[in-house]
């Protein structure tokens, strides 16, 4: 690591930091809300809540909006009017995003911003800095190392902080992170505050559950393995008490999935973009009244094989950044965690 | 092991034994503390996956809709009570069932531990006489247990299963008398303006996972009215305005039949209080007309009926 791409924050001087990004951007931010913790727009630097641990909603909310309007229509008798939303003239920041999350836009950019590009998020990808905030504490029911991210890892975030006691690392973990890296809040790093780093960081990965660790990782060639699974009678008995709710894809950082409508009146109308979820009966209903998923099982195996065979396979991707709210928030407790070691231990036929 | 654990488990052994059911529906432990889940049991040699903590919250009621064969089922009081609803709904019948009932002491609401630990590490926590010992990795901190439980069970007017084959656990002590919808007083004496703006409020934190939904244990139907596209009758959006007529649909649909098990609350990740409408018609119904859903196998639902000396305060002369 060069020296330009590292510098030090003072924590008397992260407030001053963080209002002059206010200025001229967008800023979310994890705040407390409704006894929550949620990544929200805020309008003031005290709004922010920096507890251990990680927001409900993830960062891909302010970049993928659950409901997002594409443009709304007006039609009189010959014209036709369409009203398409004008980009957001201001930057995005996203601040205090867990590097478990920062990973995961790295995922959605692949999916909106690859051969075909998806203008929605684009526009608002382009404009967004993404501040991250390292995870010196983890929380006991994460295992981003399990599946290749790191409570400490700079991926994803332009810039990540990590906090040394009275002051914060500053790493950048992009070209734009290394600009930002230029205002004069930042000091020159020295060689003291970097050695406290190394053992912050590694002391974050030896605090992380190992047990947890072990049941998620994930051996070679799981993708493959999977894919001789696809029949197996092991799904009926991973799957039995899933509900069919959709909290461990609206919830996931990764989980992408879309539907485009129409909400239409008599003569004025928009189209919508909403997120959708693979565990809905809806999602793979056909017109002709015939659905090829037509029950838990076939959409929870859905979910795992997307995100552990088809997204590594098509993408060299992992689906699973291990932010773990799947596992904390199922109301019945189905933990992908063991449903990995499930797999893993499962003999194909 | 728990009392109540040993005795559920020598409960299924017998069923399973003697082919009185085919499988069994109870409850094993979860992958985190503070987490019990539902399980299904159809071997022997599975039987000592089962347990009883506090963290049995799950109504299981919700996995029987048009179940074939013979099912055993774990009962709490609320789950008995979704039995009685879905036998009378003819989900299931009664003689398919064997219902293991199970005197409940009220669940504890995990979230409200986390809070009170601060996010620290818990490593397990245990019931002792009335009080959760939980611990951390290098503290242990004793909780009164009643403190703990969720809004539904401190409200709960049937904490013994009303229908069962076999009661387990000890006779149940009398029950203090509670006062189950003083927070519906409450709001119903509100004006309409701040009536509405609660509900606002509430259902603004909806994302539509429909959690609530799908683990209550009277939403079965094979196709919900906010998945129905030939006509679509509500928006899909998270706008006010869609999320809001879902949870009044979704109550209405409820009315009469919601068995008070909490079951909506539970699920919902982000703290929607969906209750409060539940409960308002809940009580409407048992003041109009005395009914108090899945208490009686015998009783007709209100709102299934018509009697010509049906209360109709909401009739205007004209």
């Amino acid at each position: 690591m060069s020296k330009g791409d590292t510098k030090l924050l003072k924590k008397e001087r992260l407030e001053g930091f963080i209002e002059s990004l206010l200025n001229d951007h967008v800023v979310f931010g994890p705040v407390k809300k409704n006894d929550l913790r949620l990544l929200d727009r805020i309008e003031s630097v005290n709004d922010i809540s920096l507890d251990r641990g990680n927001t409900m909603n993830s960062a891909k909310n302010a970049l993928f909006p659950q409901t997002e309007r594409l443009f709304a229509y007006c039609h009189g008798e010959k014209v036709v009017e369409i009203d398409a939303p004008s980009a957001e003239g201001r930057g995005l920041v996203l601040f205090g995003v867990r590097p478990c999350d920062a990973r995961g836009l790295l995922l959605l950019d692949k999916v909106f911003g690859g051969s075909l590009k998806d203008p929605y998020y684009c526009d608002k990808r382009e404009k967004t800095v993404v501040i991250g905030v390292a995870c010196d504490k983890p929380d006991p029911k994460c295992f981003c190392l399990a599946m290749g991210g790191g409570p400490c890892s700079a991926e994803g975030s332009d810039l990540l902080l990590l906090d040394l006691g009275d002051q914060y690392l500053v790493k950048a973990g992009s070209p734009k992170g290394k600009t930002l890296l230029k205002n004069k809040a930042f000091q020159k790093i020295d060689k003291e505050a970097l050695a406290r780093a190394d053992l912050v960081e590694k002391e974050a990965e030896k605090s992380m559950n190992q047990a947890v660790l072990a049941q998620a990782a994930i051996g070679e060639g799981l993708e493959k393995h999977l894919e001789t699974l696809f029949d197996d009678p092991i799904w009926d008995d991973i799957t039995e008490s899933c509900l069919g709710c959709g909290i461990c894809t609206y919830l996931c950082p990764t989980c992408h999935c879309f539907d485009i409508l129409d909400e239409t009146g008599q003569s004025t109308g928009e189209r919508i973009r909403i997120w959708d979820s693979c565990q809905f009966p809806l999602f793979t209903h056909q017109a002709s009244g015939v659905n090829p998923r037509p029950s838990s099982k076939e959409r929870f195996r859905q979910r795992i094989m997307h995100k552990l065979c088809y997204l590594p396979q098509n993408g060299n991707l992992s689906g699973c950044v291990g932010c773990g709210r799947c596992v904390t928030e199922c109301p019945v407790n189905l933990d992908i965690r063991e449903v990995i070691q499930k797999i893993s231990a499962r003999e194909a036929k | 092991m728990s009392q109540l654990t040993h005795e559920i488990r020598e409960a299924a052994r017998g069923l399973l034994r003697d082919g009185k059911a085919q499988v069994v529906i109870g409850f094993e432990p979860g992958s985190l503390p503070l987490r019990s889940r539902p399980c299904f049991i159809r071997k022997e040699k599975d039987i000592e996956r089962l347990v009883w903590s506090g963290f049995c919250e799950t109504n299981v009621a919700r996995y029987l809709p048009k179940r074939k064969g013979k099912v055993a089922i774990v009962a709490k009081g609320c789950d008995s009570r979704a039995l009685v609803e879905l036998i009378k709904e003819n989900q299931i019948t009664r003689d398919q069932l064997v219902i293991i009932g199970v005197p409940c002491e009220g669940m504890i609401d995990r979230r409200r531990i986390e809070a009170e630990m601060g996010h620290e590490l818990i490593v397990e926590a245990e019931e002792k006489e009335g009080s959760l010992v939980v611990r951390t990795a290098d503290s242990e901190k004793i909780l009164d247990r009643k403190e703990y439980l969720f809004e539904h069970c401190k409200a709960c007017t049937h904490p013994t299963p009303v229908v069962y084959d076999v009661l387990l656990g000890q006779p149940p002590g009398p029950q203090e008398a509670i006062d189950a919808f003083s927070d519906v007083d409450a709001f119903s004496a509100l004006d309409r303006e701040e009536r509405w703006a609660y509900l606002v409020q509430e259902t603004s934190k909806c994302i539509r996972c429909y959690a609530c939904r799908n683990a209550c244990p009277m939403c079965y139907c094979p196709e919900c009215f906010v998945d129905a596209t030939q006509p679509q009758w509500v928006g899909k959006s998270t706008g006010l305005s869609d999320t809001i007529i879902f949870h009044l649909v979704r109550a209405f649909h409820l009315a009469g039949r919601c068995v008070a098990c909490g079951a909506c609350e539970q699920a919902c990740p982000m703290g929607v209080d969906i209750r409060k409408l539940n409960r308002k018609l809940q009580k409407d119904v048992i003041d109009l007309f005395h009914h108090e859903a899945g208490c009686s196998l015998d009783e007709v639902a209100p709102l299934a009926t018509f009697r010509l000396d049906d209360p109709e305060p909401f009739m205007v002369e004209p």
